[in-house]
C-alpha cells in the first residue's frame, strides 16, 4: 500500500535528519533529567508518592512540547513543506509520518526518563508504563497538528503550550489515574478512547491546515 | 471580609449586567469610529469622483 | 438587549426561595448553557467553513467563539460566586462543572492567540476551524477525564443540589434561559455586524486609495 510506504518514508527520513542533526533529542533527553532533578528540589518533605507521579506527567509532557516545537520547524525553515505538499502523496501521511517520528523521539527520551523517575522517586508499575504509552501517542497525534498550526505564525514557541496543554490535560489525568489509582483500567480506557478520537480528527483535519 | 448570601446574589447579577454595559460601550465606540471612517471614505469617493470624471 | 436584560432582572424577584442563593442559579446556569451553545456554533460554522469553503464562516465561526468566551467567563465568575454563597470558597475543584469550564476557557484563550499569531488568510480561517472542531470534541472528553480525575484528586465534599424544580422555579429558570440566549443572540449579531463592516471598510479603504 503506497500510502503506507509514503508514512514509512517520511518517518525514515524524520530519523535521518535528526540522526545526523542532533539536536532535538538530546535536548529533550537533558531536558527530563533536569526536570526530573528540580522537582526533587520543589516536592517538599513528605509529599507522598502520588506527588510524584504528578510531576512525572508534567516532565513529560514540557518534554514532549519541547520536541513537538521543532517538529515542523525544518520543514518551514527549508520550504520542505511546500515541496511535500506537491508530492503525490496523501496530506494526512505527513502528519503520521511526522507523528511517528516524534513518538519515537518521545519513546527515546522516555526509555532514559522512566529509568530515572524509578531511581529518583517511585517504582512504575505496568499500568502506569501501559498509561504512558498510550498518552505519548494522543500527546504527539494532538501535538503534531497544533505544532504544524502553530508554525505558519509569528511567536510559535509560545503559542504551542498554549494550544497543546488544554488537549493534553486529559492525558495527564489517564495517564497519573493509571499510575496510582486502584482500577487502572478505567484510566487506560479513557486515555484509549482520547487517542482514538483526538488521533481521528488529527489525522483527518491536517490537510485544512497545511494547505494555503 | 465575609460576604452576605443577599450581596452575592446582587455581585452576581450585578457582575454580568456590568459585562453587559462594558460591552454596549465598546460597540459604541466601535460605532463611532467606524461612522467616521465612513465619513472619510465618503469625502475621499466624491474628491475622487469630483476630480477622475 | 437592554430588554432581554431587563427581563432577566425582573423574573428573578418573582421566584419562590429556597435560600436566597438559589437565585443564583438563575443567571449562572443559562449563562453557562449559552456559552456551550455559542462554542457549537462555532464548531458548526467552522465545519461550514471547512466544508463548503464560503469565507463568511470564517467570521461567523469566529465571533460565536468570541462570544462563548465571554460567557464562559462570565459562567466561572458566576460561579464562583456561587460556590462563595452555597459552599463559602471561592473556589472549588470538587465543581465538575466549573473545573470543565476553566479548561474549555483555557482552550478557547488559545483560541484567540492561535488567530492573532497567523496572518489573515485562508490557512488561519483554516487553522481555527479545525481548532474549534477541537474544542467541541474536547467538553465530552475533558468531563470524562475531570469525573475520572475527582477519585484521586480529591474526596467530594461539596455537592450541588441538583435542578429537581417546582413548577414555577422551571418557569422562571426557563424565561431567565430565554433571556440570556435572547442577549447572546443580539450580541453575537452585533458583533458580526461590526466586524463584517470593518471588513467591507477596508476594502473600500484600499479601493479608493
Amino acid at each position: 500500500m503506497t500510502y503506507l510506504a509514503d508514512v514509512a518514508a517520511l518517518t525514515r527520513k524524520d530519523l535521518r535528519v535528526e540522526l545526523r542533526g542532533r539536536d532535538t533529542l538530546p535536548a529533550m533527553l537533558l531536558f527530563v533529567l533536569s526536570t526530573l532533578v528540580v522537582f526533587h528540589f520543589a516536592l517538599p518533605e513528605g509529599s507522598g508518592e502520588t506527588a510524584a507521579y504528578g510531576l512525572l506527567w508534567v516532565a513529560i509532557v514540557f518534554t514532549a512540547l519541547l520536541g513537538l516545537a521543532r517538529a515542523w520547524v525544518p520543514e518551514q525553515e527549508h520550504r520542505v513543506l511546500d515541496g511535500l505538499l506537491l508530492a503525490p502523496c496523501d496530506r494526512s501521511a505527513i502528519w503520521l509520518g511526522k507523528t511517528l517520528a516524534t513518538l519515537v523521539f518521545l519513546l527515546a527520551a522516555q526509555a532514559v526518563a522512566l529509568p530515572a523517575f524509578v531511581l529518583f522517586f517511585e517504582p512504575l508499575d505496568a499500568a502506569a508504563l501501559g498509561g504512558v504509552l498510550l498518552a505519548d501517542v494522543g500527546i504527539c497525534a494532538v501535538g503534531s497538528l497544533m505544532s504544524a498550526m502553530a508554525v505558519a505564525g509569528r511567536s510559535r514557541e509560545v503559542l504551542l503550550p498554549l494550544l497543546v496543554l488544554p488537549l493534553a490535560i486529559p492525558l495527564i489525568v489517564g495517564g497519573v489515574g493509571a499510575a496510582v489509582s486502584a482500577e487502572p483500567e478505567r484510566f487506560l480506557l479513557f486515555v484509549l478512547l482520547y487517542d482514538a478520537v483526538f488521533a481521528v480528527l488529527s489525522w483527518a483535519s491536517f490537510e485544512y491546515v497545511v494547505t494555503e | 471580609m465575609s460576604w452576605s448570601q443577599e450581596q452575592l446574589v446582587a455581585a452576581a447579577y450585578g457582575v454580568v449586567f456590568f459585562f453587559v454595559l462594558v460591552y454596549v460601550a465598546i460597540i459604541a465606540a466601535k460605532l463611532v469610529r467606524l461612522q467616521r471612517e465612513t465619513a472619510e471614505l465618503v469625502e475621499l469617493a466624491r474628491r475622487k469622483a469630483g476630480g477622475g470624471s | 438587549m437592554g430588554l432581554a436584560l431587563v427581563l432577566a432582572l425582573i423574573v428573578a424577584p418573582e421566584d419562590a426561595d429556597q435560600g436566597i442563593s438559589q437565585r443564583i442559579f438563575y443567571i449562572h446556569v443559562p449563562i453557562a448553557l449559552t456559552a456551550y451553545f455559542c462554542f457549537g456554533l462555532g464548531a458548526i460554522k467552522a465545519l461550514l467553513l471547512l466544508w463548503r469553503g464560503e469565507e463568511r464562516y470564517d467570521l461567523e465561526s469566529y465571533v460565536a467563539i468570541h462570544q462563548g468566551t465571554i460567557f464562559g467567563a462570565l459562567t466561572l465568575i458566576t460561579g464562583s460566586i456561587w460556590a462563595r454563597a452555597s459552599w463559602g470558597v471561592w473556589w472549588t475543584w470538587s465543581s465538575n462543572q466549573l473545573v470543565l469550564f476553566l479548561v474549555l476557557f483555557l482552550f478557547y484563550c488559545a483560541y484567540f492567540m492561535l488567530r492573532f499569531s497567523l496572518e489573515d488568510g485562508p490557512r488561519r480561517a483554516r487553522s481555527s476551524a479545525v481548532y474549534a472542531l477541537f474544542g467541541v470534541a474536547l467538553i465530552p472528553v475533558s468531563f470524562l477525564a475531570i469525573r475520572l480525575a475527582s477519585d484521586f484528586i480529591h474526596p467530594t465534599v461539596f455537592t450541588r443540589d441538583g435542578p429537581q424544580m417546582s413548577g414555577s422555579m422551571f418557569a422562571t429558570f426557563l424565561v431567565c434561559w430565554g433571556a440570556v440566549t435572547f442577549l447572546a443572540y443580539v450580541l453575537y449579531r452585533v458583533e458580526l455586524a461590526g466586524k463584517r463592516l470593518d471588513a467591507d471598510l477596508r476594502e473600500l479603504r484600499e479601493v479608493l486609495q
